[in-house]
């Protein structure tokens, strides 16, 4: 068990590393181009079977134990240690970042951006390989520095992703996202480096098991302040959460995917992995603060989505999504606000469900743009005369799929965003016993009025992409053709697509898989009981 | 070879352990040959003495295996012999301690690395071969003794030996910019060491020695009416190698010596030079003044705020496309370097007794530091001096496109540059643990400020070329000797940090 974990950690990065070897992949540069794609999509499916192999060998009678643990010293100088393991917290999220990868890949065999000026395919992989060896890191250490070290890995394959690969105004944008998270990163270590010094170690167990024991108060609060902004930049928090919006706006498809689907999770699983454990006064001080911020952030991500979405407003569908995403993560960050088992819980599953859900919109945003050649809502609402984009009357399953998603995305019970809020909201009826219950009560009927408005600017949405008369004629005619003909889902996009709604269903059906996975595990971590 | 006698009482014959002088008095003898040589080597066989050169730092490197336990220690006063003098409590001028062996491994190592990059700028620059060899050599035999000294006189000499032949290799390109900026350096410099000479002879008038030991011990002890000179000949001294590190505001002298230096003296000066300059202050602060910590310690951590500070403003305000950019870029983010690696020295003079030393952190951000900024200047030294021809360089030359991308993201301190990283982290934890909080997050702030212009330069490289210039350009032997090395070592380093980072877990002192 722990050689396939460690194979996990090391498939991606060896395959990283031989996208490097000149002139493996052939000389004729377009031949070479497809083969490194394969060889990606090869290596991220032999990846994805791995951590498949690692969830069925998991014991699932015992999820609050690390299991396929390894720990082996690595710098001694430091503390730094070579431990891994995954629980029933971090396997549900190990299953979500290989699954987007591998979907990243496959959709990328055929829908590479490509034309002047764009890198090879060959250097696409490396980049797609390294960030995954980063992502599947951050989930698997069990090392405060090591987790440290994972984190920034992501941001250099990500930041090439979005400054070569991107849209319109990559440049800045991808700028913008390195520099705000390495900002809170290295804050972030400051307060890593706090905690382990105080506490003699650096490593994630042991520092859980001690629930804070050894730490002074201030030093817990100092700690959660530095380790806070460092994941909330990540997560991210109102109001932290500006570098977003853009790097969603300009990042290529499998870019928006990746970072709204995994990305994001990197922040708020370091919250219920470093801070609730290890600093649980100085969260029990600072808890009502983040929960204040994050029922700001789905106020005020709801609220800008519905002014995106106003006729007339040049809402770009991208955009949107990236800031349904602070509010969706808004949620996340309440739940693990609470304190409480339920709050955790339900933040856990609103962690994957918003990783199956918005990265199946992006995707679908993705081959929306492909077809129209833009996602500027005002101008996909005139391809059919003002009535709407009219997806379903040209490319029903299309249209269907993302009425799918947004439905989803807007917590409909039966599908997988609904529990995760719930449960979120459940926490903040009943908070932990320290914290003020009429505070969370107002947290809890704000968070509430957020789920409704997400309702609105979703279906808003909805309204003005899928419906409208395909009989129409553009209005002005220049901007796409009369009667325009659209391609309808393609077999490639089928099979980047199918697995993430199957999975929206069976998370949105049989919430237990996920919950019985995390629950015994976020009680432990949450001390006893 | 070992401590020969005990020295007789009253005799003015000393003995002297040449095997643990070995380092620096290699590489001297190296450099009187090779300037000998020089006269009767014919024109075309002058190649050879860079060759020459680089055998002979190899060597000096060799000569300090054997002293690797670290317990050597001659030219001292009192009874003892030298093998136990390191930790007895008698008085040397010259110890081979940890902290003497790595920063001579720092210091030769960079030289080799700095002379393989020569043999390349010699010949095209067409400088004359026996001057540049023998002032390299002499200035890196300073370097190697300045960190083993451990009374004043030696190390004034010591730095003097190391900066006096890089003034004049400043000099040696024959074109206005050279002389100016040596003059420059010149000037800067001399003021500098008169300053430090002054403080010099404060000290000794007000503790009665020059040995960095029994300053210290006597410093408490001072007669009331010496305090003050005590503290300003501490602080005067402490001043002359502040200008060595480059640190604010002695900086000026650098952006202007390194773009009319050769880009080979220009990374020697941004590395051995700095890392002498960084010994002598280490040692004088924490080895001399060590009565003074809490004073000298809290003006080196504002110094070192300034220093980074500054020095990642004027880098980030370089234009890519001006000439020089790329030299001029680098020197600032040197001096911006210069702030991270005086931290932990700074936390030193907070530190208590038991808590681990903070100097190991330096030498360990040093080394790395070393390593890979080396490296970078061997890219300029293959491709340009201006930024902007760096775009496309990944298409007419993948590895050193990926070889300058490893070494600028090592400087930023970001994966996949694993060892850059790491090298903060230690220094970070120094600050942290030093109880200097505040200059952490400065540091932090300023980690990410330089991070912009390491990036833009490194997206740089994978940009599209602006024209399809086919012709593959082979890359000098010699420079690809540098480059490997510093490539692989960085490498290396990332996979098994604990090479390097393990300096940082014991004492570097006796």
């Amino acid at each position: 068990m722990n050689a396939v974990l460690i194979a996990l950690l090391l498939l991606p990065l060896l395959g990283a590393a031989v996208t490097l070897v000149p002139g493996l992949f052939g000389t004729d540069q377009h031949a070479a181009g497809r083969r490194a794609l394969r060889f990606g999509a090869a290596v991220t499916g032999a990846t994805l079977l791995l951590a498949v192999a690692l969830a069925a060998g998991f014991d699932r009678g015992h999820p609050a134990r690390m299991q396929a643990t390894t720990d082996v010293s690595w710098i001694p100088a430091l503390g730094v240690r070579l431990h891994l393991g995954v629980d029933g917290i971090s396997l549900p999220l190990l299953l979500l970042t290989t699954l987007l990868t591998f979907l990243c890949a496959v959709y990328s065999l055929r829908r590479l951006p490509d034309g002047p000026g764009t890198p090879s395919p060959r250097a696409y992989t490396g980049l797609l390989l390294l960030l995954e060896t980063g992502m599947v890191g951050t989930f698997a250490v069990l090392d405060l520095l090591l987790f440290f070290l994972a984190f920034e890995v992501v941001l250099i394959p990500m930041y090439f992703l979005i400054a070569r690969w991107g849209g319109e105004n990559r440049g800045p944008a991808a700028a913008r996202f390195i520099l705000y998270t390495l900002l809170g990163s290295a804050i972030m270590l400051l307060g890593f480096l706090l905690l382990g010094l105080h506490a003699g170690t650096f490593d994630m167990t042991a520092l859980a098991q001690r629930h804070g024991r050894g730490l002074s108060h201030t030093t817990q609060i100092l700690v959660v302040l530095a380790v806070g902004l460092g994941l909330a930049v990540k997560a991210p928090m109102w109001p932290f959460h500006s570098w977003l919006p853009d790097a969603h706006t300009a990042a290529p498809t499998t870019g928006s995917v990746l970072l709204a689907g995994v990305l994001l999770k990197m922040g708020t699983y370091g919250f219920v992995r470093v801070l609730l454990p290890s600093a649980p006064d100085g969260m029990a001080t600072l808890a009502p603060y983040l929960a204040a911020f994050a029922v700001v952030g789905i106020l005020y991500g709801s609220l800008a989505c519905l002014a995106l979405v106003r006729p007339g407003a040049k809402g770009d569908l991208k955009r949107l999504i990236a800031y349904s995403s602070v509010g969706h993560m808004g949620f996340v960050l309440l739940g693990i606000a609470t304190l409480t088992p339920t709050g955790v819980n339900g933040a856990l599953f609103a962690n994957i469900a918003h990783g199956l859900v918005t990265g199946l919109l992006f995707f679908l945003v993705g081959a929306v743009k492909d077809r129209y050649g833009t996602v500027d809502l005002d101008r996909l609402t005139d391809s059919a005369g003002g009535t709407g984009a009219a997806l379903y009357g040209r490319a029903p399953r299309l249209g269907g799929l993302l009425a799918f998603a947004a439905v989803a995305s807007l917590g409909l019970p039966g599908l997988a965003g609904f529990w995760g809020e719930l449960l979120a909201m459940f926490g903040s009826f009943h908070p932990a016993a320290d914290l003020s219950r009429p505070t969370y009560l107002v947290f809890m009927a704000l968070a509430g009025l957020g789920t409704l408005l997400t309702a609105a600017y979703l279906l808003a949405v909805v309204r003005r992409v899928c419906m409208g008369d395909p009989s129409t004629p553009a209005d002005p005619p220049s901007s796409a053709g009369p009667a325009l003909q659209l391609l309808d889902v393609q077999a490639y996009e089928a099979a980047a697509w199918t697995p993430l709604v199957v999975l929206t269903l069976v998370a949105g059906l049989w919430p237990a898989v996920l919950l019985g996975l995390s629950n015994p595990a976020v009680k432990a971590l949450l001390g006893g009981s | 070879m070992t401590a020969l006698a005990t020295p007789m009482a009253g005799s003015l014959i000393q003995s002297i352990d040449w095997q643990t002088v070995a380092p620096p008095s290699i590489t001297a003898a190296v450099a009187l040959g090779v300037l000998v040589a020089e006269l009767f080597l014919p024109a075309r066989h002058k190649p050879l003495l860079g060759w020459i050169s680089v055998a002979g730092l190899a060597l000096a490197l060799l000569s300090l295996v054997p002293l690797r336990d670290g317990t050597r220690a001659t030219f001292c006063l009192g009874s003892s012999t030298g093998a136990t003098a390191a930790t007895g409590g008698s008085a040397c001028s010259y110890v081979a301690d940890h902290f003497t062996l790595v920063l001579q491994l720092l210091v030769l190592a960079g030289a080799l690395l700095t002379a393989l990059l020569s043999i390349h700028t010699v010949k095209e620059s067409a400088l004359p071969p026996g001057e540049y060899w023998f002032l390299l050599l002499s200035s890196a035999a300073g370097a190697a003794l300045l960190p083993a000294s451990r009374d004043l006189a030696t190390l004034v000499v010591a730095l003097e030996v190391a900066s006096l032949p890089a003034f004049a290799l400043v000099g040696l390109r024959r074109d206005g910019r050279g002389g100016e900026a040596a003059l420059k350096f010149f000037l800067s410099s001399v003021t500098a060491t008169a300053v430090m000479l002054l403080g010099v002879s404060f000290v000794y008038a007000a503790t009665g020695s020059l040995h960095l030991t029994r300053i210290a011990a006597a410093l408490p002890h001072v007669q009331p009416q010496l305090k003050t000179l005590a503290l300003v000949g501490a602080v005067l001294t402490l001043v002359g190698f502040a200008f060595k590190t480059a640190a604010v505001p002695f900086h000026f002298w650098v952006p202007d010596t390194y773009t009319g230096a050769p880009v080979a003296v220009a990374a020697y000066l941004s590395v051995v030079s700095k890392a002498a300059g960084l010994s002598g202050l280490a040692l004088v602060a924490v080895v001399g003044f060590h009565p003074y910590g809490r004073t000298w310690g809290l003006a080196l951590a504002i110094l070192a705020a300034l220093t980074m500070t500054l020095g990642n403003a004027a880098a980030l305000r370089q234009r890519s496309d001006t000439a020089h950019s790329a030299v001029r870029l680098l020197a600032w983010s040197s001096v911006a370097q210069a702030g991270y690696l005086l931290v932990p020295i700074a936390a030193a003079g907070y530190g208590s007794a038991e808590a681990r030393d903070p100097l190991g952190a330096t030498v360990a951000y040093a080394m790395i530091y070393g390593v890979v900024n080396l490296g970078a200047f061997a890219v300029v030294g293959l491709v340009s001096r201006r930024i902007d021809d760096y775009r496309g360089l990944f298409a007419a030359r993948p590895a050193a496109a990926i070889a300058m991308a490893f070494f600028l993201l090592s400087l930023a301190g970001l994966p996949p540059g694993v060892i850059g990283l790491f090298g903060k982290v230690v220094v970070f934890r120094a600050a942290v643990d030093g109880g200097l909080g505040w200059l952490a997050v400065i540091m932090a702030v300023n980690v990410v400020v330089a991070l912009y212009y390491y990036l833009s330069w490194t997206a740089k490289l994978f940009q599209p070329a602006p024209s399809t210039s086919a012709a593959t350009l082979r890359i000098p032997v010699p420079l690809a000797l540098c480059l490997g090395l510093a490539a692989a070592t960085g490498v290396v380093l990332s996979l098994a940090p604990q090479l390097v980072l393990q300096i940082t877990s014991g004492s570097l002192f006796g």
